[in-house]
């Protein structure tokens, strides 16, 4: 027979341990549930990523004529200081076989170590090997914190 | 504070007693065809899952075309469970489509759709198209490359559409190409457009379910019928699909660890469209089979024709209930028999060949 | 000319000239072609046959285009309608003999005054230069084999290097010096090889220019010179190399194989790299495995071998740590983990292996464990990661047991609730 509430056969240990199995596992269930839950929304301490725009550094730390590789998503950039004072921000992929360039105060021009490829401070090519100027980004400066963003 | 105490005091004020017994009335009849009607509970509980795994990713996805990508890979790989989350989402979404086709079917051959119960199956068949809509957007907002061109593609098609299709390709994509504005327009779409109505319709769909019962179960005219054994939905009814739930659950979370879903490559609109474009498996019955329709077909365009195809066929499905005017009779036109089995057969057919051949 | 030319073209001229009227203007130096008198033009094109191939030729030519007429070249009067147009005396130079050509076009061609109304910019020492070549210095000797400026530039079809049709555009000029130097026929008695051309179509550099067309790959010219073209001293070769691999050239220079190259009169880097077939170079060409090059001249046990084994092990170090640490993410990432940002972090690993085999040609052990050993810590950080990533799903395949076991509990003790309910 069928239907709600008839007690049916079965000792009332059997009804406990039915109470007990159900219970727990749902409570288990539910425990799982909110601890994954409440570790999901508290945000994690990391930097979050998929910028558009990242701060790249500060102004004190950059003398005229000084540069630095900063992480622009998943690719390395270079923020440079000119020796006119200006900050201009490029992405430091090299455009020959992908290596990351380096800013060198002595030559006033972006290089690249791997096969000695030169860009100019517009991000130009301008000797060795690579075909394409670096991409540009844009900067803009908070206080004292140097902002960079993709190119609109 | 007993239970019971407090069921007083919500009963009082609320009159739950009268809902309760609203709820309790309903009969599930047990016939050889039983198991097909956990499907629509399933479905049901594959809905409440994206909503909620939905509202947890919306505290962290950035609908942007610089971020999106972005977004969802901080989820997937720093946010405590995000891979959990994300993975959950996108194997129900497809889960969910999946039994509602089966529960499609196995209401159109119980012919359930019998009157009274034509509204349910319009809002039911509404309430799949909708989460094919759901499926068509939400599969952009990771902007992923496959994402990227399979939208691309479907819009295309859209845009085949006679008469209104060129304002319905500018309308999807939020301009002429799939750009960020087409990613801004699907999420809004995606996350309040279609949640609203859906909910809505759901609701219709449910309180009819509620009101009229299940449907009894469809015997030809001139069987001999003995009326069949009921039982009552709550609890007995309930108690079981809920171990359908809690399995579900089980397979949602076996799925997220051993198969996550994959996050792809970032869209380069300036990359050349990679090999093996595909829309979700879900809609690759209409992508597969309009690769086989000849480019001029009478003197018509043939991709034009195909989508006109499809229209009709979905019309007719939608309109089953007031076509098949024997059903109500008690007779098993062999017409509507041999449809849905034709339908079956070729919607297989193509998601198979999409896979395995589809050039 | 011949008396026996004369006798043969004299008869079709003089009948020319009964048909053919001329202005009789003054000859300006550079008045356009076309308003000045060309009795040359009018009668070798009515004489026809082979003296009027020039005026074919002339129709893609760059003197032509600028306005220089035969004479202007070839001396003579234009204005003239008879054969004293090609009189001595009007300075008539005909058809200069082999050893006489580049003095003929250097006439102009060295004279900036001369050439600077026709492009200011344009080189002025071509013929200066010919004459220290070994081409040059061959013919002045009397060797009139050699190649002159005809050979490589054409004759009345000349177009400028930077004619993509041009004998002398960089991606054909491999074929224009092979037509000689490659034919052993013809170079029968130089003690030189004829299998450059072959060699450079096989080497890296020929595969860049000739097939993908990139202009930055260096052809014969870019080594030898252009008009003053002569192999390099084999002191200088690092130099020439240099051009473009200057990190090399630079480490080379400062490398103890620059003394010992120069010393031996080995050919600096083309030693190790050979001169014309430069093949594409692979890390087993360091060390003292089967394909090494050092074992060649570094025998087992003394102190060159010892350090060749060294930087040939710290190479393949690299290499491996990098192909395990690519290999380990690649499984992370099959297997459904996210690891791009370890994916990130690991192309500084490849670039350290681009700098460390730059750093090989200074040959010094210390000095490229100082480079590659950044590489080797980068990829073996890779390696981890992808390792975490693979620890992480084994991590959540075990802890995954308890939400299912709750799960197992629930559906259990709901199925035995139902039974219960039900009577059964």
């Amino acid at each position: 027979m069928e239907g709600h509430g008839s007690q049916g056969s079965g000792a009332p240990g059997r009804r406990g341990f039915i109470e007990v199995l159900l219970g727990g596992g749902l409570l288990g269930l539910l425990g799982a549930m909110l601890y994954s839950v409440g570790r999901f929304v508290i945000p994690p301490k990391v930097a979050d990523a998929g910028l558009s725009s990242v701060v790249a550094g500060k102004v004190k730390d950059f003398g005229s004529n000084s540069g630095k590789i900063f992480r622009f998503g998943n690719r390395p950039g270079i923020l440079v200081r000119t020796p006119s004072g200006d900050f201009r921000a490029f992405s430091a992929v090299c455009t020959h076989l992908n290596c990351t360039v380096q800013y060198r105060s002595d030559l006033e021009k972006i290089w690249c170590a791997c096969h000695n490829g030169t860009f100019d401070l517009y991000g130009k090519n301008v000797s060795g090997p690579p075909p394409r100027p670096l991409d540009a980004f844009d900067t803009a400066v908070r206080g004292d914190d140097i902002i960079v963003s993709r190119k609109a | 504070m007993t239970w019971q105490a407090l069921y007083d005091w919500l009963d009082a004020r609320l009159q739950i007693g009268k809902l309760i017994e609203f709820a309790r009335h309903k009969q599930v009849p047990v016939t050889r065809h039983f198991y097909w009607y956990y499907l629509g509970g399933i479905t049901l509980f594959l809905f409440a899952i994206q909503v909620a795994s939905g509202i947890l990713l919306l505290l962290y996805y950035k609908p942007t075309a610089e971020t999106a990508f972005e977004s969802v890979q901080f989820i997937v790989t720093k946010v405590p469970f995000g891979w959990l989350v994300r993975s959950t989402h996108s194997w129900a979404a497809n889960l969910m489509i999946f039994t509602a086709f089966l529960h499609l079917f196995s209401v159109f051959f119980l012919k359930a759709y019998r009157p009274p119960r034509e509204l349910t199956w319009v809002s039911g068949m509404l309430l799949l198209f909708l989460a094919m809509g759901f499926g068509f957007s939400g599969y952009l907002l990771p902007w992923n490359e496959l994402a990227y061109f399979a939208t691309k593609v479907g819009s295309d098609i859209a845009g085949a559409v006679p008469l209104v299709g060129g304002f319905l390709k500018t309308f999807l994509r939020g301009g002429e190409d799939v750009t960020g504005a087409t990613l801004t327009r699907f999420f809004g779409i995606h996350v309040a457009v279609l949640p609203m109505i859906f909910t809505t319709l759901l609701l219709g769909h449910l309180l009819l379910i509620q009101r009229q019962g299940m449907s009894p179960p469809f015997i030809p005219a001139g069987r001999p019928s003995a009326p069949p054994r009921e039982m009552p939905f709550l609890p007995n009814f309930f108690l079981r699909e809920a171990v359908l739930w809690a399995g579900t659950l089980a397979v949602l979370l076996y799925l997220s660890i051993f198969f996550p879903w994959e996050l792809g490559v970032k869209v380069d609109p300036f990359a050349p469209a990679p090999a093996g474009i595909r829309p979700e498996w879900f809609f690759t019955f209409m992508s597969q089979s309009l690769k086989y329709i000849p480019g001029k077909v009478l003197g018509m365009d043939g991709e034009v024709l195909g989508i006109l195809a499809f229209n009709a066929g979905a019309a007719f499905l939608v309109l089953v209930p007031f076509l098949d005017r024997w059903a109500a009779r008690g007779r098993r036109h062999p017409f509507f028999t041999w449809a849905g089995i034709g339908i079956i057969v070729f919607m297989l057919t193509m998601i198979t060949l999409a896979y395995v051949k589809p050039y | 000319m011949s008396n026996r030319t004369d006798a043969v073209l004299a008869i079709p001229i003089l009948a020319a000239l009964l048909f053919l009227v001329f202005p009789g203007a003054a000859r300006a130096a550079h008045e356009p072609a076309g308003e000045r008198p060309d009795t040359c033009t009018a009668c070798h094109q009515a004489v026809g046959g082979p003296v009027a191939k020039p005026l074919e030729d002339r129709k893609a030519d760059v003197h032509a285009a600028k306005g220089i007429s035969c004479a202007d070249c070839h001396g003579g009067d234009p204005a003239r309608m008879d054969m004293e147009a090609m009189a001595k005396a009007k300075g008539f130079v005909g058809r200069p003999a082999r050893r006489d050509v580049p003095r003929f076009c250097g006439r102009c061609h060295g004279d900036p005054a001369f050439m600077r109304p026709f492009n200011p910019a344009i080189r002025t020492d071509q013929f200066s230069q010919y004459q220290t070549s070994i081409h040059g210095k061959r013919l002045a000797a009397g060797d009139t084999k050699v190649a002159v400026c005809t050979d490589c530039h054409g004759v009345h079809s000349i177009l400028p290097a930077n004619n993509a049709q041009s004998r002398v555009f960089p991606v054909r000029v491999a074929e224009t010096c092979g037509h000689c130097h490659g034919d052993a026929e013809y170079m029968k008695g130089y003690k030189i090889p004829t299998d450059q051309l072959a060699n450079y179509r096989e080497s890296v550099h020929g595969e860049l220019l000739l097939k993908r067309q990139d202009l930055a790959a260096p052809t014969c010219n870019k080594c030898h010179g252009n008009h003053g073209a002569f192999p390099p001293e084999v002191t200088s070769i690092a130099g020439v190399c240099g051009q473009c691999h200057v990190i090399n050239k630079d480490l080379f220079l400062q490398s103890p194989h620059h003394a010992a190259f120069d010393r031996r009169q080995l050919p600096e880097c083309a030693t190790c790299h050979s001169n014309h077939k430069i093949l594409r170079t692979n890390d087993q060409m360091v060390g003292v495995g089967e394909k090494a090059l050092c074992i060649r001249c570094h025998a087992p046990g003394s102190a060159g071998y010892k350090a060749a084994e060294q930087m040939g092990k710290t190479i393949a170090e690299l290499g491996g740590a990098i192909d395990r640490g690519a290999a380990k993410l690649a499984e992370a990432e099959r297997a459904g983990m996210e690891v791009s940002d370890a994916k990130y972090d690991f192309q500084n690993a490849r670039t350290a292996l681009i700098k460390a085999r730059n750093e090989v040609h200074i040959f010094n052990p210390e000095r490229l464990n100082k480079v590659a050993g950044p590489g080797i810590e980068l990829a073996e950080k890779g390696y981890r990661a992808g390792q975490e990533a693979l620890d992480e799903l084994g991590y959540r395949k075990r802890w995954s047991l308890i939400p299912l076991a709750a799960i197992l509990a629930v559906v259990v003790g709901l199925v035995l609730q139902i039974r219960r309910m039900e009577g059964r």
